[in-house]
């Protein structure tokens, strides 16, 4: 069974957390003395019986991000000999499936990042809408990306799809052969140079309970910091020991759309995101076509009803114009999609300090695609009344004959809202300090913070600060959100910043670059399903 | 994904040189009205220079666009407006290098092979050949 890894602040499972959690003091463990240096010799680390790993290249996390990264150095023709990724996951895209699967979004429904956001093909060409209308011998996804978004919604791959092609890829280029089983406790600077990765395998897979990987580079990858809930939302769990009615979209919640089959109900869906999306589709599908009777109340806090940027501005830039109705802001992915390589990728680079957090302010905020078949049940539920709006925030909970009793602050002043179920949309990122190996980053390993306080990475995705002899520690995906880059956390910014890496690492003489030859033979080889 | 002006005007150069060039020197004798490699070479040099002026116009409509981005379908649609400026040229006869007229027939089938073929190189398989590319603002130097 997969636990909540108590440390991580998080309402998502590390699988099989418990095996890797600290039980009985064993041989080879981390010492005080270890903990409380920041750059470590081999001699300290041998006197605390840990045994030594050397590689050249650790990735820790194991997720797309340690995979794409991977996939790069591996077409860039380094060896699986001289990568190790470290990771409780069997499969990189575990995770992930996990999060969509119960944000609605499983293998038969479709994901929100383009034809060409292909973590399982480092060029994104054939781009899924090729591949999927080849696959099923019917054109209409390459009509689709014809004419997106003018006259039809965005292309988007579906789940199962994409799990698919990077198991395919995954198997071509050897990820088994690389990957180390274990959580990374933390990764320390080597005196002399390079890094010790300290990984805690699996209870009885070693002798000792910790391993050290004495690498030239690390990469982190570790995802998520954390995904926590609304502090009321979890207040409100904890003092009235209810867990099964008030939920976060990012658990196992199937048990409130099983309840809802059979029992008439109001739900409570709070947030204005793609998971808010996902999750009036479930409902709203479960209620059209399926027979539920479920009246929806939606509560936003921003009420977005015209054009927007992400700083809530009513009168925006003419050029800073997000479409807008109804509560959401519309937006076809997580960013405009010039942040992947256009205009705005090329403005971000050049900013620093204050200005890049306001920049990334305007385009961020919370947003979801505007997709036609969401808008008919959305009016349909609207005209029939089961679908509701409220605009405000949540002053108290309490519980009322089984139902939960809200008290919705409004601009028209506080009013009752009794429900049957809440499901927090929220997708409240935690702070990256509190995630255990971060923190230890932060507190002994030299990084430091970029403007909108996550981890402060260089245009190479270089850790700043944390340089250690001729070694160099690396970093992408959701913790370093905030630098010169701005989609880092999609597929195809952790390809962004893969191939960046890659790129300095062959400077470094670690693998070859990837120029027109390379690229060239190795895409033959992916197309052919040759393994490299 | 999305390319930068300078981007857009690097790649648009490049593809008119390379595979235009390439194009024209193929086609050119079975093209309709039997032109010579003066004049064809005329006209895609015509439309590379009208090009230019086209992407700042485009870019300049882009900052409309929340999105900053510019649809597959426009980049194939632009033919019409482009190719009917040069067009227009031709027949006012302000296209220096030109001793006749082009006929139609010639201008038609010579711009609209190339400008199919390019759409289609620049959206799928000039990937293959630089990976850097579509990350760098459709770059090349
Ligand atoms: C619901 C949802 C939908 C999304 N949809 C899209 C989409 O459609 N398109 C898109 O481009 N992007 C999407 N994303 C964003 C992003 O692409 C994915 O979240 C992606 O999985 C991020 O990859 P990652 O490697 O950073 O993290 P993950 O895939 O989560 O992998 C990180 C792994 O590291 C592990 N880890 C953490 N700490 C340690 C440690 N100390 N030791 C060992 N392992 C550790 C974690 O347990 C995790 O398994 C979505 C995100 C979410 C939440």
């Amino acid at each position: 069974m997969a636990v909540i890894d108590p440390s991580a602040g998080t309402v998502f499972p590390t699988p099989g957390a418990q095996n890797y959690l600290p039980s009985q003091p064993a041989a080879g463990d981390l010492t005080d003395a270890l903990l409380a240096t920041d750059w470590w010799t081999d001699e300290l680390v041998a006197s605390a019986g840990i045994p030594i790993v050397d590689v050249p290249f650790v990735s820790v996390g194991g997720g797309i991000g340690s995979f794409v990264t991977a996939d790069y150095l591996r077409i860039g023709g380094v060896d699986t000999s001289q990568i190790r990724i470290l990771s409780a996951l069997d499969h990189p895209w575990e995770t992930y499936e996990y999060l969509t699967r119960v944000s609605q979004i499983p293998r038969g429904e479709r994901l929100r990042s383009d034809s060409a956001s292909r973590p399982d093909n480092i060029w994104g060409f054939p781009s899924y809408a090729v591949s999927e209308a080849w696959r099923s011998k019917n054109p209409a996804t390459l009509w689709q990306v014809l004419v997106e978004p003018t006259f039809a919604d965005f292309y988007t791959p579906k789940a199962g799809f994409v799990f698919e092609q990077i198991e395919r890829e995954a198997k071509r280029i050897r990820y088994d052969e690389m990957l180390a089983k274990g959580l990374v406790r933390v990764v320390r600077r080597r005196a002399g140079g390079g890094y010790f990765t300290i990984l805690t395998p699996p209870d009885g897979a070693t002798a000792t309970k910790r391993l050290a990987f004495r690498s030239q580079y690390v990469h982190l990858a570790v995802g998520y910091p954390g995904l926590r809930f609304l502090p009321d939302l979890q207040a409100y769990r904890t003092e009235h020991n209810d867990y099964q009615h008030v939920v976060n979209a990012y658990e196992s919640h199937e048990h409130v759309y099983e309840r809802l089959m059979t029992t008439p109900s109001t739900v409570l869906v709070r947030g204005g995101g793609i998971v808010a999306s996902r999750v009036l589709q479930r409902l709203m599908d479960d209620r059209l076509l399926r027979g539920a009777q479920t009246t929806i109340v939606h509560l936003f806090r921003t009420f977005i009803d015209g054009p927007n940027d992400g700083t809530g501005s009513s009168t925006p830039h003419p050029f800073m114009k997000r479409k807008g109705a109804d509560g959401w802001a519309y937006q076809g992915f997580n960013y405009p999609k010039s942040v992947w390589g256009g205009q705005l990728k090329a403005e971000m680079r050049k900013l620093e300090g204050a200005e890049r957090a306001a920049k990334y302010k305007v385009m961020g905020g919370t947003n979801t695609p505007y997709r036609r078949y969401w808008q008919q049940q959305m009016n349909q539920g609207r005209q029939e009344g089961w679908y509701q709006l409220a605009i405000g925030t949540v002053d108290s909970m309490t519980p009322h004959h089984g139902r939960i009793l809200n008290q919705l602050k409004t601009a028209q002043g506080v009013y009752p809202l009794e429900v049957d179920f809440v499901i927090d949309c929220t997708g409240l990122e935690a702070d990256i300090a509190e995630h255990r190996l971060l923190k230890d980053l932060l507190d002994h390993g030299g990084a430091g913070r970029n403007p909108v306080g996550r981890l402060d990475v260089d245009r190479n995705f270089e850790l700043k600060g944390t340089v250690s002899g001729n070694g160099v520690l690396y970093a992408s995906g959701s913790s370093t959100l905030g630098g010169y880059f701005p989609g880092v956390d999609t597929f195809l910014g952790l390809q962004v910043a893969a191939q960046e890496i890659q790129a300095d690492l062959a400077k470094r003489g670690f693998g070859k670059r990837i120029g027109t030859v390379r690229s060239t033979s190795q895409w033959l080889k992916w197309f052919s399903g040759k393994q490299i | 994904m999305l390319p930068t002006l300078n981007g857009r005007i690097q790649t648009r150069i490049f593809m008119l040189v390379v595979l235009g060039g390439l194009i024209t020197l193929l086609i050119t004798p079975v093209l309709p009205g039997d032109p010579g490699y003066s004049m064809t070479y005329t006209v895609l040099a015509t439309v590379l220079v009208l090009g230019v002026g086209w992407e700042l116009a485009y870019h300049g409509l882009m900052q409309w666009r929340w999105e900053k981005d510019w649809p597959t379908l426009f980049g194939l649609l632009n033919a019409i407006n482009e190719g009917l400026l040069v067009w227009v040229l031709l027949e006012l006869g302000v296209v220096p290098g030109l001793d006749s007229g082009v006929p139609l027939s010639t201008f038609l089938v010579m711009f609209l092979v190339i400008w199919v073929f390019i759409w289609i190189w620049t959206n799928g398989p000039m990937r293959i050949f630089n990976i850097r590319w579509r990350f760098f603002g459709g770059r090349l130097v």
